[in-house]
């Protein structure tokens, strides 16, 4: 009677101390990475503080806008830290990071929105208790809710890419596919305008068959594309928001049987991948524009105020160039290789 | 009776099993747990501790924490609801559409979001009782359905529209992101109601005839119906404040944000509902677990973003730490409580 209760107990204790080792180490491993991180990160008291938040970590124009800010802060003197959205429209990840930035006692947080108006409270709350607030790329709406922006001017990087497209595509018949960001996002329809504005034609023209979400992202834009395909079979001309879009784009194109030839595929981003896509032949024309400046300049402008009290204000150009292939009469752009040589990711 | 204690009387009892059913007790392991990791942060940050800074945890933790009141009451009967988030940003869409496109009252506008999500949590209810189909389908079916008409009935669109970005929400919406000083420390009023809406829940759940239906639903149904509970009826109910509650999340969340957002609840809100709970204590088969569990586990989760950040750790290992933290709990709880199967 008592005996298989013993070997009852025996096994449940040895399930026990295994399982508990595991947990024990699993936790030490966790505290250690984490602690590491902390080293590596941390922040020491004397240095200026600057807050970093990205719409998400792991596409490549905010990873280098990460790099870019990281080297700057260290130049200066200053102490990074940085935050990122679960994904690109992830607003509660950013608004929870601005506040806590401001709590943990940033100068100034560098932010690139993840919607033009959702963040606008918090930073109001953030510029109240005096941290200087500088959008990166993309422009909050109003403009006048951050202290500044540091951005490529991304209407003209949609006209340029318009203009290339429709120089590309004289006197043929055209059928378009845009693929946009998501909903809200204030730098996706600047560079959807200005597209439509250097093609030379109006929102809701009917040589527009289509346009669809691809997140910025390629996977999603590889569906989109599809879908717009079925819609309709003809496009032969398609505006992707950035360069990853456009790779999804691409593949889309490819197995509904389309050649490079045949197709025009236009782009803004300018990052390596996407630069060795139009030397590929992928990509027909691109607009580049330089994260890396965006990030050292917004870190210069925070340590700048930390030091003299002077904010930055308005707008800030921080460039922007089309390169292509093939150069067009009429346009004017930039060889692969400057591209390569300026290009980032 | 479980087999330890039948094998030996209760004087006999070793140090380890009393730590066992120390651990045992209902929300003690989160509860611990939360003690270590404000132990932790202070001790790393001279700022974490900071009246300022905890009022502002429990703001960030406002809204996931009533939304992870409801999640712990369908999960209390051994469900899951996976449109939380989404049905929470159909009802703060329909909340500032109609304030402001409509003309309708606040209160008015308020009122049609709120039952927007009852009327969400009516439809996840009717599906798992009447047409018997898992919780789990049902709500992964109901979160696109919210998710899409967010996006239709927005068009889209951030409200208030426009490009002014001067908020003109009717002050109503806004009221639980105002506060009210104690001390030198601002109070939001939301945090006020997340717990009222706690303390209300918990009495409900462990005072009331109801509470222990849904706790014997959860535990075993069948044997609930023979004892006669009406366990449609109790599952119904669940849900259906289950909806309610996602109502005043999206009140709350319009609150905190100043706008109604097409893109909310989509990425954090449904697991970190369910990430509350799970490190709450309460158990993903059901009939076993409390709401305070499910607060601190919501604290938690808002603690670790925030200590993180204060002591200047990236956000991403805040994933990291709460991915652990799920299996331990997890863990901890069949450890603790294997013995009574």
């Amino acid at each position: 009677m008592r005996d298989p209760k013993r070997r009852l107990t025996l096994r449940l204790s040895q399930r026990t101390v295994v399982l508990s080792v595991v947990l024990v180490a699993v936790v030490a491993a966790t505290s250690a990475i984490v602690a590491a991180a902390s080293a590596t990160t941390g922040s020491e008291s004397a240095k200026v503080k600057v807050g970093l938040i990205t719409k998400d970590a792991t596409n490549p124009f905010f990873v280098k806008m990460h790099a870019g800010a990281t080297r700057a802060a260290r130049q200066l003197g200053a102490s990074l830290t940085y935050a990122a959205g679960k994904s690109s429209s992830d607003n509660a990840g950013q608004i929870a990071a601005i506040e806590n930035m401001t709590t943990a006692g940033v100068k100034g947080i560098l932010i690139t929105v993840a919607d033009g108006k959702a963040e606008n409270a918090a930073i109001a709350k953030a510029r109240k208790k005096g941290v200087v607030v500088i959008a990166l790329d993309s422009p909050t709406v109003p403009q006048s809710a951050t202290n500044a922006l540091f951005a490529t001017n991304n209407f003209n990087a949609g006209v340029l890419i318009g203009k290339y497209a429709r120089a590309a595509t004289k006197g043929k018949k055209v059928t378009i596919g845009m693929l946009d960001e998501h909903a809200g996002s204030s730098v996706g329809a600047l560079r959807h305008n200005g597209f439509l504005k250097g093609f030379g034609i109006k929102s809701g023209n009917s040589q527009i068959a289509c346009v669809g979400n691809g997140e910025g992202q390629t996977a999603p834009s590889q569906t989109a594309m599809e879908n717009c395909l079925q819609k309709n079979p003809n496009i032969n001309v398609v505006y992707t928001i950035n360069e990853p879009s456009a790779a999804g784009a691409w593949t889309a194109l490819k197995n509904a049987g389309k050649t490079q030839a045949a197709t025009t595929i236009v782009s803004v981003d300018g990052g390596c991948a996407g630069v060795r896509n139009v030397r590929a032949g992928v990509i027909d024309a691109t607009s580049q524009q330089y994260p890396l400046l965006m990030a050292s300049r917004g870190v210069g402008a925070v340590v700048k105020y930390a030091k003299t009290g002077i904010k930055p204000r308005g707008y800030t150009d921080t460039g922007v160039n089309l390169i292509a292939k093939k150069a067009l009469v009429g346009v004017r752009s930039k060889t692969v290789r400057y591209g390569l040589a300026n290009c980032w990711g | 009776m479980t087999a330890e204690t039948s094998a030996q009387p209760p004087s006999a009892r070793s140090p380890l099993d009393w730590i066992r059913r120390f651990l045992a007790a209902p929300a003690v392991g989160p509860f611990l747990a939360l003690l270590l990791t404000m132990a932790f942060f202070s001790l790393k940050s001279d700022r974490f501790l900071q009246g300022p800074n905890l009022s502002l945890v429990l703001q960030q933790v406002m809204v996931v924490g009533v939304l992870a009141i409801g999640q712990t009451l369908v999960i209390l009967t051994a469900g899951i609801d996976l449109s939380v988030g989404t049905v929470m940003a159909f009802g703060q869409i329909v909340m500032t559409k109609f304030a402001i496109d409509q003309g309708y009252s606040p209160l008015t506008a308020i009122a049609l979001g709120i039952l927007a999500c009852v009327a969400f949590g009516v439809l996840n209810g009717a599906l798992v009782t009447g047409v018997r189909l898992p919780a789990f389908i049902v709500t992964l079916g109901t979160l696109n359905i919210a998710f899409a008409l967010t996006h239709i009935v927005s068009n889209d669109l951030t409200y208030p529209p426009g490009t002014s970005g001067a908020s003109t929400l009717p002050s109503q919406l806004l009221f639980f992101g105002r506060t009210f000083t104690v001390g030198h420390t601002e109070i939001t009023y939301g945090v006020v109601l997340m717990f009222v809406l706690f303390a209300l829940a918990w009495f409900s759940l462990t005072q009331t005839a109801w509470g222990r239906h849904v706790y014997a639903t959860g535990d075993n149904p069948e044997a609930a119906r023979l004892t006669g509970i009406k366990t449609w009826r109790v599952l119904l109910s669940v849900y259906t404040v289950a909806g309610l509650m996602y109502g005043i999340a999206a009140w709350l969340l319009v609150s905190r944000t100043e706008l109604g957002d097409p893109n909310a609840g989509q990425t954090t809100e449904n697991l970190d509902s369910i990430t509350a709970v799970v490190l709450g204590g309460t158990s993903l088969f059901g009939g076993r677990g409390t709401v305070i569990g499910t607060l601190i586990g919501a604290i938690i989760v808002g603690i670790f973003r925030n200590g993180l950040t204060l002591i200047g750790v990236e956000v991403i290992y805040q994933y990291l730490v709460t991915g652990v933290l799920v299996i331990l709990a997890v863990a901890v709880d069949q450890l603790t409580h294997r013995r009574r199967l």
